[in-house]
């Protein structure tokens, strides 16, 4: 909150002790500073007073390992019993979903863990379908922190973005979930989202409007995260706000907490047809999801942690969307920042998002 | 040894008494096992389906559901205002009305957590949210706040007449010493468990609707009203059908918070109303269409003007001795408060928060039969419940439950 690096007003060099925080709230209300809160964001985070006294965390992670085996063989017996034919597969099956079942938040993994949490989530899948896909369970590089400017000059609200992204991160077919909402605005009425359509199905551009597109913002000082009973969502080093969806109890608190509508929660099993699904995956990114879980824009994270633009930002076909690393003073993003007059939405609520609007 | 021997002997004594009783009794308990099974079975579809059986969507991500547990926390924790006078002042009038507070209190928080479990996407994976095995965000979320101080609130409540009512099952007098400080601590507990679960809202920045500072304090004075305008109620029941006595004066006392509350209640809601409508801003446009409507779109309506008229006729009745001290009219403006704030603090408080949405967006919730079918199932939980924690309790006090002595 306090180091804005890549702002160029007030390029925060000095790291303020702050008795303030993002929230503007000089008292200790806005629980974004509580032990841990400050360093922030992401992994680094001081482990609050319950996590350091079950922080043996290896303790409880070998204790699940002992409940799952002893569960094993229960589970072994009745398969064995209930069906001759249980192969090997179907045992390894079984074995795949009870460590699935008990695993631990991918915040708190090590290396090692979360490599075979991918690696039982690919088995699975070959096992289900018959095939592969890639899994990656990269981590923040050091030095980057992912930034996002939106041209409300360029679009024109062809909606090739929203299209794109829908392919890119296997969302939900059935329900026609979105992450981008493109708002159809009146000329002359400024910034007036109570008179904008965010679904509109008529030819673009339509005459007398202009097109705004919102999603998930990565806010450095998400509402949430902090909200989140069970840390299932959290802000990583390189800015990006995600979900684990296997440790989601699916209480829909962040989705409250949320000023932009940014989340998006699967109300029933999610369905994509099997040709269909990008199976170039991240852990934290577009891997499948399952019914009762919440889920969310991550720029890409398969695509922008291997050095490539987010999907909405490559298909885009009026170059409307910039993407790039706020921390290298070479990048477009920092050149808009610096050049253009940028602005955010509802800057009043401290959420210090990573997302600029700006016109030509 | 012998407490396990006694422990063991109460619980099958009082199965024998709820398994026991006039036929009204079984009607009434058979038609409550019947709802609880049809939710049961709505609950199940719902486990299958997931919760696209509902009427929430991404827009309206809260409904039925989380409404009616923010109701049942201000029924639970009005408990404390019979605890309080009963065990702290020595106000003898009291002292039957308490335990069935605190069964209702029971009753109360055992439905929270049952809608809290009911509006989980993923119940099977609740464990996520124990300390020690799963990872507990305390403190940063007020969910866990809440999950703690609703547990804590739980334990009293289960410890203190537990401990009251085994003693007196043997025949021996509960000792002050024990109970006091449990009592004590139980009624800054209760204004705990509603403050917190205010906080749950008011600290959403998001939501302009709910963040307000007067959130918590209105919460407290709607509780300390429908809570024991419900135990009324539930006195007046019991005084009929069962040898139990309560004297007039309990009610009148209790009818005496009732009205407080139901005042101080009435005072907040005005100046609630005085600041989104005198100088209506961006942020009260969730006012606008709770109580109004908002571009054509206007389900809530019927249900906040009822909920007002309601309030404000049992205010009003309340206020004047004549009436209150009628035991007919009593019951009568109980009835209507209840109502009255269970649509205020449910629906009308959880629905208008996400509606408009954060660009503005005017999205309308309506709960689906499944939906309402788990709700109704729940509420039957309680109400099976406080039966039989009422029934075991009336007949310890009565003393036709007794220890029958160690042999
Ligand atoms: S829905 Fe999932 S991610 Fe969101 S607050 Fe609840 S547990 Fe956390």
């Amino acid at each position: 909150m306090s180091d804005k690096k890549w702002f160029s007003l007030n390029i925060g060099k000095e790291h303020k002790a702050s008795s303030k925080c993002g929230c503007g709230n000089a008292s200790g209300s806005c629980n974004s500073h509580d032990s841990g809160g400050n360093a922030g964001i992401g992994e680094e985070r001081v482990k609050d007073g319950f996590e350091q006294v079950f922080e043996v965390k290896m303790d409880r992670r070998s204790a699940f390992r002992k409940l799952t085996a002893s569960l094993m063989i229960g589970a072994g017996a009745v398969s064995t019993s209930c069906s001759m034919v249980a192969g090997d597969e179907a045992k390894e099956k079984a074995q795949i979903d009870w460590e699935e079942q008990f695993k631990g938040n991918y915040k708190l993994m090590t290396d090692d863990e979360k490599k075979a949490t991918v690696d039982r989530l690919v088995r699975s899948y070959q096992l289900r379908t018959g095939k592969n896909i890639k899994m990656s369970s990269k981590d923040a590089q050091e030095g980057v922190l992912f930034g996002y400017a939106f041209n409300i000059s360029k679009c024109q609200g062809y909606m090739d973005c929203v299209t794109a992204c829908v392919k890119e991160n296997n969302q939900d077919r059935n329900s026609q979930m979105e992450y981008i909402r493109i708002h159809e605005m009146k000329d002359g009425k400024g910034l007036d989202f109570g008179e904008a359509d965010d679904n509109y199905y008529h030819e673009v551009p339509a005459e007398g409007h202009f097109y705004l597109g919102t999603q998930c913002f990565h806010c450095d000082n998400p509402p949430c995260v902090d909200v989140c009973p069970v840390q299932a969502t959290w802000r990583e080093d390189d800015g990006l706000v995600v979900v684990d969806y296997d440790w989601c109890v699916g209480c829909r608190y962040c989705m409250a907490a949320c000023p932009y509508d940014g989340r998006r929660f699967n109300w029933s099993t999610p369905e994509v047809p099997e040709e269909e699904i990008n199976k170039n995956q991240h852990y934290l990114g577009n891997r499948l999801r399952k019914k009762g879980v919440m889920e969310k824009c991550t720029f890409c994270v398969q695509r922008s942690r291997s050095g490539q633009n987010p999907a909405c930002v490559e298909a885009c076909p009026t170059g409307a969307r910039i993407f790039g690393n706020l921390l290298d003073p070479n990048s477009t993003i920092r050149w808009v920042l610096e050049n253009k007059k940028v602005f955010r939405l509802k800057e009043d609520l401290g959420t210090e998002p990573k997302f600029w609007y700006f016109m030509d | 040894m012998r407490r396990l021997k006694v422990f063991k002997s109460l619980v099958v004594d009082s199965m024998r008494v709820i398994t026991h009783g006039s036929k009204n009794y079984h009607i009434w308990m058979g038609f409550l096992s019947f709802i609880m099974l049809i939710g049961m079975y709505c609950y199940s579809i719902q486990l299958d389906q997931g919760l696209s059986v509902t009427g929430m969507t991404d827009r309206v991500s809260w409904g039925l559901y989380i409404s009616n547990f923010t109701f049942l926390v201000g029924v639970a924790a009005a408990a404390v205002m019979l605890v309080m006078p009963t065990y702290v002042l020595k106000d003898i009038d009291f002292k039957q009305a308490v335990l069935i507070g605190e069964g209702l209190a029971v009753a109360a928080l055992i439905m929270c957590l049952a809608f809290v479990i009911a509006d989980m996407g993923g119940p099977s994976v609740l464990w996520h949210m124990i300390p020690g095995i799963g990872v507990f965000n305390f403190p940063s979320s007020m969910l866990t706040w809440d999950v703690i101080v609703l547990n804590g609130y739980l334990f009293l409540n289960i410890s203190i007449p537990f401990y009251i009512l085994f003693r007196h099952y043997q025949g021996r007098e509960a000792k002050h010493s024990v109970y006091l400080p449990g009592a004590l601590i139980s009624v800054f507990w209760a204004v705990g468990i509603h403050l917190v679960t205010a906080f749950l809202y008011q600290g959403l920045q998001a939501r302009p609707f709910w963040n307000n500072a007067l959130l918590g304090p209105r919460f407290l004075a709607s509780a300390f009203a429908a809570g024991p305008a419900l135990i009324i109620l539930v006195l007046a029941i019991i005084r009929n059908s069962t040898a139990f006595k309560i004297e007039d004066k309990t009610i009148k006392k209790i009818a005496m918070v009732v009205t407080v509350a139901a005042q101080v209640n009435l005072i907040m809601l005005i100046s609630e109303l005085f600041k989104e409508f005198y100088a209506p801003t961006h942020h009260s446009e969730s006012a606008y269409y709770l109580f109004f409507g908002l571009h054509g779109k206007s389900a809530l309506i019927p249900w906040i003007w009822t909920a007002i008229t309601l309030n404000v006729t049992a205010t009003v009745i309340l206020t004047f001795h004549k009436l209150r001290n009628n035991l007919r009219v009593l019951y009568f403006a109980c009835v209507l408060l209840f109502i009255g704030i269970w649509i205020e603090k449910g629906f009308g408080l959880i629905v208008p928060g996400f509606i408009p949405g954060p660009y503005g967006k005017i999205a309308e919730y309506t709960p689906t039969l499944i939906e309402i079918g788990v709700t109704i199932g729940i509420w039957a939980l309680g109400a099976f419940l406080f039966t039989i924690l009422a029934k075991t309790a009336i007949n310890i006090e009565l003393g036709k439950l007794r220890y029958k002595g160690d042999n």
